[in-house]
């Protein structure tokens, strides 16, 4: 690996991480204007045209706060937890295959920042860390309903990362490969893994909008029960790092979704328009983050249908719905690959 | 218990059948009204300070005090109108006209200082019933909006009608 490499492969992570960071801005503005279109209402329109800067501007705005940390809070925990949300949610698009590889000149660029043979693990890996951030921000807070708040969001995640991974699995039986560039690339064309997989993708969606405490799920922060639950005493850029963070994680599993089952940088016929390589990689890409933002406005869309579940729902559906389907999946899949194909 | 109204409504509750149970086709029902909404209803807000709605032909507004034909002002400073408002909100200091200021109030004695706080204001009209000389209407505006107290006490800078163009 030459300097060349090296610096292509540096600026390929500060622009991955830059491109995050942005689309997390965005979806803030975004959320704000699908709500307001779904309610009939306008939505922010005063900064910019069509209210275009107003990420600017609330994000000026958690900079000027004044930054509060409680007198009985654990001072070090309490700076830990949103830095370890904000990290956890950033490292996770590292194995995402963005696009197929470009070539310019002699140089072969992979638009994946690496393609690690346990990418599906590692990225387990890092959302069951996510949940360490609210956990510890929680608990150092030292006020009960942070606390509470944080106790509801470790056991959520936990239970519904059991049925994530079981949902996961038949999808492996059937790839046989935990490299997501691999599985990415099986999916050629149109042979999405949705068209084998259409129990375990429902089965993981609903998982990964526990996993991001998105509603219907989002009791950590259930305002009704527990004022602002996790983050109660976070102010400032504090609170704006676990907001974003929110967001970020939204991003990624909307592009593990695009990529695990809906054939990632793939489209059909992307090999019969005749288009030079580079120019299919890039079309290719434009088609992922398509698919992105269309599972980022799905977020967005079911958050302003569907009510907020009762905890004990909530545990209901996870134990008893949840993971008895994606065995059902696994025992499925595993009959139809011994003797139907 | 006899009831008031023969409105009556019989409760059910069923147990829920297996596709209530599953959530998902009531998921999808509630996806695609508000699908509906998002593609379809026009959103109703009035973007206030660029657009205006309509007001009615009898709305109350800001205040203004009336010149006549020829450009005097019309208030003889009598006071009913101070005294027919129930929020106290108008106070005023009269004044003698002196020779020579024929052209500017109509009658022998005006108001030299008129003041209506616009806080205490409820704009019932009272003043614009009780005013003899036709002098006070509440034809104008809302009143906007400010920082300081003491700049919702309205003088005549802001009251008197602006003059006829000469």
């Amino acid at each position: 690996m030459g300097t060349a490499d090296i610096l292509i492969k540096f600026a390929l992570i500060v622009i991955i991480f830059l491109i995050s960071l942005l689309i997390a801005m965005y979806s803030t503005y975004a959320e704000r204007k699908v709500a307001a279109f779904f309610q009939d209402r306008v939505g922010p329109n005063r900064a910019g045209p069509f209210g275009i800067l107003q990420p600017l501007a609330d994000g000026a705005k958690m900079f000027l706060k004044e930054e509060i940390i409680p007198t009985h809070a654990n001072g070090f925990l309490f700076i830990v937890g949103p830095s370890l949300a904000i990290m956890t949610a950033c490292i996770g698009s590292a194995v995402i295959p963005w696009g197929q590889k470009l070539t310019i000149g002699t140089h072969v660029i992979d638009l994946q920042v690496t393609d690690i043979n346990v990418g599906v693990l590692y990225i387990f890996g890092v959302v069951s860390l996510g949940v360490y951030g609210v956990m510890i921000g929680g608990w150092a807070s030292n006020n009960k309903y942070s606390l509470l708040g944080a106790i509801r969001a470790a056991s959520q995640n936990i239970s519904y990362e059991i049925a994530m991974g079981l949902s996961i699995i038949s999808l492996l039986m059937t790839t046989g490969t935990l490299s997501l560039r691999e599985i990415a690339e099986q999916q050629h064309g149109w042979h999405w893994n949705i068209i084998y997989q259409p129990l375990g993708f429902l089965i993981f969606i609903v998982c990964a909008f526990a996993e991001t405490n998105r509603t219907p799920f989002d009791l950590p922060e259930c305002e009704t029960e527990l004022v602002g639950g996790y983050h109660t005493e976070y102010s400032s850029m504090k609170l704006g790092f676990y907001l974003f963070a929110e967001y970020i994680n939204m991003f990624v599993s909307s592009a593990v979704m695009a990529t695990l089952y809906f054939g990632g940088y793939n489209f059909p016929f992307m090999h019969s328009l005749g288009l030079s390589e580079n120019w299919v990689t890039i079309l290719g890409v434009i088609v992922l983050f398509a698919k992105i933002f269309f599972f980022i406005f799905f977020f967005m869309w079911v958050r302003w249908t569907i009510p907020r579940f009762r905890y004990d729902q909530l545990m209901d559906l996870g134990w008893k719905t949840l993971i008895p389907l994606a065995i059902a999946n696994i025992v499925l899949t595993g009959l139809w690959m011994t003797f139907i194909k | 218990m006899e009831s008031l109204s023969n409105k009556r409504k019989v409760i059910e509750s069923k147990p829920l059948n297996f596709w209530e149970r599953a959530y998902l086709p009531a998921i999808l029902h509630g996806l695609a009204i508000t699908m509906k909404h998002f593609l379809f209803k026009k959103d109703v807000t009035v973007r206030y300070p660029e657009q205006k709605r309509e007001f009615s032909e009898n709305f109350r507004g800001m205040h203004s005090l009336k010149r006549d034909e020829e450009g005097r002002e019309r208030c003889t400073a009598c006071g009913l109108c101070a005294l027919s408002c129930p929020a106290e909100a108008i106070t005023m200091i009269s004044a003698e006209r002196q020779p020579g200021e024929e052209n500017l109030y109509r009658e022998e004695k005006y108001a030299a200082v008129y003041e209506i706080n616009m806080l205490r204001c409820i704009f019932c009209g009272l003043c614009e019933e009780a005013c003899p000389k036709e002098a006070i209407y509440l034809d104008g505006d809302i009143i906007p909006a400010d920082y300081l107290r003491k700049d919702f006490i309205y003088g005549k800078d802001k009251l008197v009608e602006a003059p006829l163009n000469q």
